[in-house]
């Protein structure tokens, strides 16, 4: 009986773990196929051989994408981080009147429909000279982002024993230093948590990324639907792009699942 | 100019908001103290708040402003209407095909992203044999982009049929299940919209799963053994002493779930355009804005989306705080 | 500056921002077109990404870049539906004012909303410089005239009312003419329809917005298909009820529930002998002359749609400057490329399309293309504008009408239809 449920325990976890992978699949050998021999109709068999004929088709034209993104996600993450880990240090460990009442409103930001924003955003990019480069991109995703990267900060620090923020008042430090001194050094965890969930959202944004750039400064998602959204766009090519398109958050994802499931924890408001 | 006011309004009630605790005391000596102890921390918060109070609040209301205009077309008009938009789009065929469409996606996509992710955590709550790679697979299209899922998945909810059948109707004729054929996202029924779950379930039961786990392994052995010892069986310890701890992961499954069924554009956008079966009121607020114009109506249903998540965010947070106020 | 990478200032600019108005639209609108000749880049933004339409779009820019060398190409496709995916985004871009150099705009009411809204800039000093003026027909010059100003250089005349067909089909049907009228096309689709053919492929949204207007052209008359863009045709009326009616017959002869994605596929199912007609625009000769490699009259052929015959639905690719185009002289030059015997017969022969120019070369345009030059200029001939591709309809009361369509062609009420398109002439005119 014991075994019985164990078996099928396991064939159920083949089964959807066959489910998660199929699309994964027919991704990899339809990229990896020679362009010649691709069909629609054939997607699902292997291939007679391999070629990376594919990427090389598609890669120039998601070359700059891919530098876009890159230069779009690392400062936005970057900043968005660090603005975060001041606000959580202040609202777990130096609150202020209101920081109660502060705290629920920002957090609100993190679930507002982006088209309840979307025409005066862009009305007020525009006049401030923020729309076609990277620069207005940029600042949207940082304050985007702002809501949940407090909340990952403000989570972490709030782990933190109060004594030893009050040992370092009772030296004297101010708030700056306690910050820089006593908090930081014990928050990369809490920064690898809040880098790579900005880092994935800023890659995989297409809303922001399709209204604010022109298309030298299309990040990687826009340039993707681009290409591969076309309808006449040959299926191989699609797929290609599609691949390299998710290489880096996947890597992330692979390299540091810890954190990325944690972010997703707090993305639930489970910190 | 209307515009400029209405902002500047807009952060002075956010300043006021902040600024609670400026107001002069009794005593000025323990005022400047209080100060000295806490405005520090609110002048290294006060950048990321001013931004936030315009770029969320702000802007939230100016665009609730623009829904009672009349502005169309791509000059900028700031009248007063009254609640005209709102009945004209409740008239609005294509709206109304809208919300039944999101209703049913979002049922479908709740339902099924829960009842997977709900059995998959189930399956590895006991602890198996390579629990980490499950876990992974499981998740991993959580990194993906929704650009990038629905390209994938357009070719897999290929509706040829004969001989130019094709993605997962191909699938389930090779391996003899073609009975299953479907026109996914083309068929005629009001019910097409509910294919879309499918790559948006692939995406997100993951995230389901990952909640569970985690709410599954928060109950503490201690109380399960108790009841053990009392003589439950395993499915009656499960019913009255997890399944209780269970129910606010449920709740935010379903909020964190709903909130994007009501706001997710790009995955809609990405499958197939133009399709009123999948069109969703996220994807007409777009179509209807920018290009023909409509800017008072693309305001008018984003205000709406705006007012549907906040039905059900607003309590979540409050609930969410006040929970951990009480730990 | 305005494109600087550097993200780490991004902090400092979103501090300066808070300081500006939330709204002050024409602020810093003015400082973006930096006009001179020393460009060294220009992009233009276009539709043309599919096979047919970018070997067009190819032989122009090989065209322009030999005779600008110095001048980078920035080739801004947009992919997908006719231009209905790049509208928006373009929109975007010029409601942002962040245009491009020059855009792809179809000549008529499609450009007027652009004309009221200042995006675009008065180009009649270029008509006056090239002489243009004398070399396009009057007709056209006078069709893209707003107020004594141009504000857009045609490259192409498309006609829309074409019925493709595949000759050995029809022959296997036992067909021996395409029909003349579309009751005669309803009787061919029912014998079609039992010899296990489909009738009439069909595509996209709007693929089936341009079936819809070239059946109200057969059925109305030039005259009263005219009159449904200025209102002088009643929607309502008993007349268009009746040709509504025959559109909702005619999908029913389609493969509407499993239409192709775009309108390329949806000629293959003609070519392969699948579906024996197709309802496009001559683009659809470059893509089967040039990508599927057929022969004309033998591996495909053409009619004008039933009832359409001596009549030719125009719609016009042109390409504009917009107010604030960066790299104002190179798109001078494009527009130059554009207007250009050497860029239209580099053009046109490839895309499908006659050239707008009266002096062009005729040799170069063969087997469909001869006919169509032809009739193009054959005095005779009358001229309607299409709805589909922006020729009669401005944004607004199109983008209504593409909603209502998608809805009818679902439920077929021709009633709630005409009701609907109405009730949009009237808000948006």
């Amino acid at each position: 009986m014991k075994t019985l449920v164990r078996t099928g325990r396991y064939l159920a976890l083949l089964v959807l773990v066959c489910f998660f992978l199929m699309p994964v699949y027919a991704l990899l050998i339809t990229a990896l196929k020679d362009p010649a021999s691709v069909s629609v109709v054939r997607m699902w068999e292997l291939p007679q051989s391999f070629s990376m004929e594919n990427f090389r088709i598609v890669w120039p034209d998601l070359r700059e994408g891919f530098v876009n993104s890159a230069l779009l996600a690392v400062p936005a993450s970057l900043v968005s981080a660090m603005l975060g880990a001041a606000n959580g240090f202040v609202l777990s460990k130096w609150r202020f009147p209101g920081a109660d009442f502060v705290f629920p409103l920002i957090l609100f930001g993190m679930f507002i429909p982006y088209q309840a924003i979307l025409i005066p955003m862009y009305r007020t990019m525009q006049s401030a000279n923020l729309v076609g480069g990277l620069d207005g991109l940029i600042i949207v995703h940082i304050i985007y982002g702002l809501p949940i990267t407090t909340l990952i900060f403000r989570s972490y620090f709030a782990g933190l024993s109060d004594e030893v923020i009050e040992a370092a008042k009772v030296d004297g430090a101010g708030m700056l230093r306690t910050f820089f001194h006593v908090a930081l050094p014990i928050a990369p965890p809490a920064f690898a948590v809040a880098l790579i969930w900005q880092f994935t959202s800023a890659w995989n944004d297409f809303l922001f990324g399709v209204l604010l750039t022109s298309r030298e400064f299309w990040p990687i998602t826009v340039a993707l639907n681009n290409i591969a959204g076309g309808q006449t766009v040959p299926f191989n090519q699609a797929m290609a792009s599609a691949l390299l398109a998710s290489v880096p958050t996947l890597l992330v994802y692979v390299l540091l699942g810890r954190f990325f499931m944690r972010g997703l924890m707090a993305g639930a408001l489970k910190g | 100019m209307t515009q400029t006011s209405r902002s500047t309004s807009e952060s002075g009630s956010g300043a006021a908001v902040v600024g609670r605790g400026t107001q002069p005391g009794p005593k000025a000596s323990k005022v400047r103290r209080r100060l000295r102890a806490w405005g520090p921390g609110l002048l290294l918060v006060s950048p990321s708040l001013v931004l936030l109070g315009i770029f969320v609040y702000g802007f939230l209301g100016w665009n609730i402003r623009v829904s009672f205009t009349s502005w169309r077309g791509q000059t900028p008009v700031y009248d007063w209407v009254g609640t005209r938009n709102y009945s004209e789009l409740f008239d609005n065929e294509r709206f109304q095909i809208d919300v039944r469409n999101l209703a049913v996606f979002t049922f479908v996509f709740i339902g099924g992203s829960l009842l997977l992710g709900f059995v998959m955590a189930m399956l590895l709550e006991k602890g198996v044999r390579f629990e980490a790679f499950f876990r992974s697979v499981f998740l991993f299209p959580m990194a993906i982009s929704f650009i990038a899922t629905a390209i994938i998945w357009r070719w897999l909810l290929n509706n040829g049929s004969g001989e130019s059948t094709a993605g997962l109707n191909k699938l389930f004729d090779n391996i003899g299940l073609g009975f299953l054929f479907s026109d996914w996202h083309k068929t005629p029924s009001s019910w097409a919209i509910a294919a879309i779950a499918l790559p948006a379930g692939w995406a997100l039961s993951g995230y389901v799963m990952a909640l569970f786990l985690a709410g599954l392994r928060s109950v503490p052995e201690e109380l399960r053994e108790a009841a053990r010892v009392d003589g439950a069986p395993e499915r009656k310890v499960f019913w009255h002493v997890v399944r209780p701890m269970l129910l606010p992961v449920l709740m935010s499954a379903v909020v964190i779930l709903a909130h994007i069924s009501m706001k997710t554009f790009d995955l809609f956008y990405a499958i197939d355009q133009g399709n009123l079966r999948i069109d969703t009121p996220a994807l007409y607020m777009w179509f209807t804005t920018f290009q023909p114009g409509f800017f008072a109506r693309g305001a008018t249903i984003a205000t709406l989306l705006l007012f549907g998540i906040a039905l059900v965010i607003v309590p979540y947070i409050w609930w969410s705080v006040r929970t951990e106020r009480r730990k | 500056m305005r494109y600087s990478r550097r993200g780490i200032v991004a902090l400092g600019l979103a501090a300066a921002l808070i300081a500006l108005p939330a709204c002050s639209s024409s602020a810093n609108d003015d400082d973006g077109g930096s006009s001179g000749s020393g460009d060294t880049e220009v992009e233009v933004f276009s539709w043309w990404a599919g096979p047919g339409e970018k070997e067009g779009l190819d032989a122009m820019i090989a065209d322009f870049t030999t005779k600008n060398s110095g001048i980078k190409f920035n080739n801004a496709a947009v992919a997908g539906g006719a231009g209905t995916n790049a509208k928006t985004v373009l929109a975007t871009r010029l409601q942002a004012k962040n245009p491009p150099d020059s855009y792809q705009v179809h000549a008529g009411l499609e450009l007027a909303s652009d004309i009221e809204a200042g995006y675009v800039e008065d180009i009649t000093y270029l008509y006056d410089q090239q002489g243009w003026k004398e070399k396009f027909p009057k007709g056209l010059v006078d069709a893209i005239t707003v107020d004594g100003k141009i504000y857009s250089v045609p490259v192409n005349i498309h006609r829309s009312n074409l019925l493709w067909f595949n000759p050995a089909t029809l022959q296997k049907a036992g067909i021996s003419a395409p029909p003349k009228t579309w009751a005669e096309f309803l009787t061919q689709a029912a014998t079609l329809k039992s010899k296990g053919i489909t009738a009439l492929s069909i595509g996209p949204g709007w693929t089936q917005e341009h079936l819809l207007e070239n059946v109200l052209l057969g059925e109305l008359g030039t005259d009263k298909y005219t009159g449904l863009w200025n209102g002088s045709t009643d929607w309502k009326s008993a007349e268009v009820t009746a040709a509504l009616t025959t559109y909702t017959k005619i999908l029913g002869f389609s493969d509407l529930k499993s239409a192709a994605a775009d309108w390329q596929p949806a000629l293959d199912k003609v070519v392969d002998g699948t579906a024996a007609y197709n309802v496009m625009g001559d683009w659809a000769d470059g893509y089967l002359k040039g990508a599927k490699a057929l022969k004309f009259k033998t591996g495909y052929d053409v009619v004008a749609t039933p009832g359409s015959e001596g009549v030719y639905n125009f719609l016009s690719d042109s390409f504009t400057l917009p107010v604030g185009a960066p790299h104002k002289g190179a798109a001078e030059k494009w527009l130059v490329e554009c207007g250009s015997t050497e860029g239209q017969d580099a053009f046109n022969p490839q895309k499908g399309s006659v050239p707008a120019r009266t002096d062009a070369d005729k040799s170069k345009y063969t087997d469909y293309l001869a006919a169509a030059l032809a009739e193009w200029q054959n005095p005779a001939t009358k001229i309607v504008g299409s709805l589909a591709h922006g020729v009669v309809a401005n944004n607004a009361f199109k983008g209504e009408i593409d909603t209502a369509l998608q809805i009818f062609v679902q439920d077929g009420n021709v009633a709630k239809f005409a009701d609907a398109v109405a009730k949009a002439y009237d808000a948006n005119k």
